[in-house]
């Protein structure tokens, strides 16, 4: 119980840091913001990674790929189509404004 | 513990915390355009981190599985990044929010297993993170997918309804709730957990299935958010921090964006969940007295010399310019009004596009420059000292009922004050009423001009004309 106390402390902070940091992205960015922080909700990757790895059985090992592909999709596919709509966002060439 | 075991355990959790100080830094740059691909790097640069250090973990002993995963992972990971288009960028995130959801779901399901074939003992507290993941996971997973499903139109974007709805979710979800108390407090049986993972995928079916397609921006932000908390929920299976913290800056992140979009289409949360909006034609009630006023037409030509002889011109696109494809021949238009001195702004209004910020995205894949693209909060002032507006396939975003008439359902709802600036285009097809059903006063006003058509041909008129006038 003391250990779920704990983890109930760091999600509550995390999630107060999560509200001052996100509320200074700009409306202009929020497609990008979503696909970006959808990459980092596949965090979830490293314990699926820990299921595959540890040879509990072919039922667990199975679960764990399966989810390893999954969680992979989502941290590759995440971050790539951010950067590629981030890369899209210029400024006017000439720097007029 | 040996000495060593301890080490690496230390190292691990080390790169654990400069994971999550990394995300954190990197959602922190995304609020510039000028730093945010730098900040998305980062984010990356941390969740390599952290999978790397977890391959030291000493209950890792087998590569092989972990190397296909991540080879299948990857590569569908990269040929969808590439291969998607900007428009269907809706689908895309709501694919891979049901895909976290999966992965927790699996995560949570193996350590249940654990759980029950005795390799390790469920107390209170480990029976109820698991329930609690495994819950989030699969309504995120079966709600995206059908979110998915309606933005790729494979199911009906209507909002499905059928009798007895509520009563029907309500004892799926109580039905639910037995379940996950029954698992928490009991002993361990696998049958109830199947069935519960099974009710929850049901769950999110049904939550999403009686949204409407407009509403879908609400509903992927809301998604969004649970496929962070489910990532965290599985954070409290595992006892890890770093997925805790990741998790929970994105359920964060989706809360806001779904509060946003909320806003911007003034409705709650709840109304959009359980409203069932768009479900049945709403026939608009200002449609009888439209009859008595006249709209003014414009020409092509006329429009474009309008334009053309303004010190300034704002540029309102809506959901109508993305569907028609036009994006590219409205940069056109602005790049010919600047070459003649004209000053062109874009007024993005929250919920043009079909999710968050998508309309910023649109224009910027055709090459429109983002000091260019003002926020509605920013642009409104400005409308006072705007010689042309141009609205191109919006409706009632820029309804001036919604600040004037406190009967309309829009009244109270944030719009682009259009009415304001000295001359008003409005392009659309005819003069159906927007996605409300409420009759635009806008349209009738004596300084708006109607230019009807397709909007890529009529934009593409314009562009003819205004060079035209170029070579004059």
């Amino acid at each position: 119980m003391e250990g779920l106390l704990f983890a109930i402390y760091v999600f509550v902070l995390a999630v107060f840091i999560g509200f001052e940091v996100i509320n200074k992205v700009p409306q202009i960015l929020h497609t990008p913001l979503m696909s970006g922080s959808n990459a980092i909700s596949g965090i979830t990757l490293i314990g699926a990674l820990v299921v595959a790895g540890r040879l509990e059985g072919p039922l667990s090992t199975a679960i764990g790929i399966a989810a390893v592909a999954l969680a992979t999709i989502n941290v590759v596919g995440g971050f790539l189509v951010t950067d590629r709509m981030l890369q899209m966002f210029r400024r006017k060439p000439d720097g007029e404004r | 513990m040996n000495a060593h075991a301890g080490f690496t355990q230390l190292v691990i959790d080390a790169a654990y915390l400069v994971a999550s100080v990394l995300f954190i830094l990197g959602l922190k740059r995304l609020s510039s355009p000028a730093t945010a691909r730098g900040g998305n790097a980062l984010g990356a640069t941390g969740m390599l981190i952290a999978v790397l250090a977890t391959l030291l973990d000493r209950e890792i002993v087998g590569f092989s599985g972990i190397l296909v995963g991540v080879l299948i992972g990857s590569a569908i990971g990269v040929v969808a990044a590439r291969a998607v288009k900007m428009t269907a960028m809706p689908q895309m995130v709501a694919l891979l929010n049901g895909f976290g959801g999966g992965a927790s779901v699996l995560v949570a399901t193996d350590e249940y297993l654990r759980v029950t074939g005795g390799l390790t003992t469920a107390t209170v507290d480990v029976a109820l993170t698991i329930v609690l993941s495994v819950l989030i996971g699969a309504v995120t997973f079966s709600g995206s997918l059908v979110a998915f499903g309606k933005l790729q139109e494979i199911v009906t974007g209507r909002a499905v309804t059928y009798p007895l709805q509520k009563t029907l979710n309500a004892l799926l979800g109580a039905g639910i709730l037995v379940l996950a108390a029954r698992l928490t407090v009991g002993a361990p049986d696998e049958m109830l957990y199947w069935m519960l993972i099974a009710a929850a995928l049901v769950l999110g079916v049904l939550l999403v299935i009686p949204i409407g397609g407009a509403d879908m921006p609400v509903v992927i932000s809301l998604l969004n958010s649970y496929s962070g908390l489910a990532a965290s929920a599985t954070g409290f299976v595992l006892h890890n921090n770093v997925l805790i913290i990741g998790g929970a800056l994105v359920g964060a992140s989706g809360i806001i964006l779904t509060q946003i979009m909320c806003r911007a289409m003034n409705r709650s949360l709840t109304n959009v969940l359980f409203g069932a909006f768009g479900a049945v034609a709403q026939t608009g009630a200002g449609g009888a007295a439209a009859g008595d006023r006249t709209v003014r037409e414009v020409s092509a030509e006329d429009a474009a010399i309008l334009m053309g002889y303004a010190r300034s011109v704002v540029i309102v696109p809506g959901y109508g310019l993305a569907v028609a494809q036009a994006q590219h021949q409205v940069r056109d238009l602005a790049n010919l009004l600047e070459a003649r001195g004209v000053d062109v702004k874009y007024a993005i209004h929250p919920v043009a596009g079909r999710m968050p910020g998508h309309m910023n995205v649109l224009l910027a894949e055709a090459n429109v420059p983002y000091d260019q693209l003002w926020e509605m909060e920013r642009i409104n002032p400005e409308f006072e000292r705007t010689d042309v507006v141009l609205v191109i396939g919006a409706n009632d975003v820029v309804n001036p009922a919604a600040r004037t008439q406190p009967d309309s359902p829009l009244y109270g709802m944030p719009i682009l004050d259009v009415d304001k600036a000295q001359h008003v285009i409005v392009m659309k097809r005819s003069m159906n009423p927007g996605f409300a059903g409420v009759d635009n006063e806008l349209f009738y006003r004596e300084n708006t001009r109607m230019l009807f058509g397709d909007a890529k041909q009529s934009l593409t008129k314009l562009v003819q004309e205004a060079k035209a006038m170029q070579e004059a």
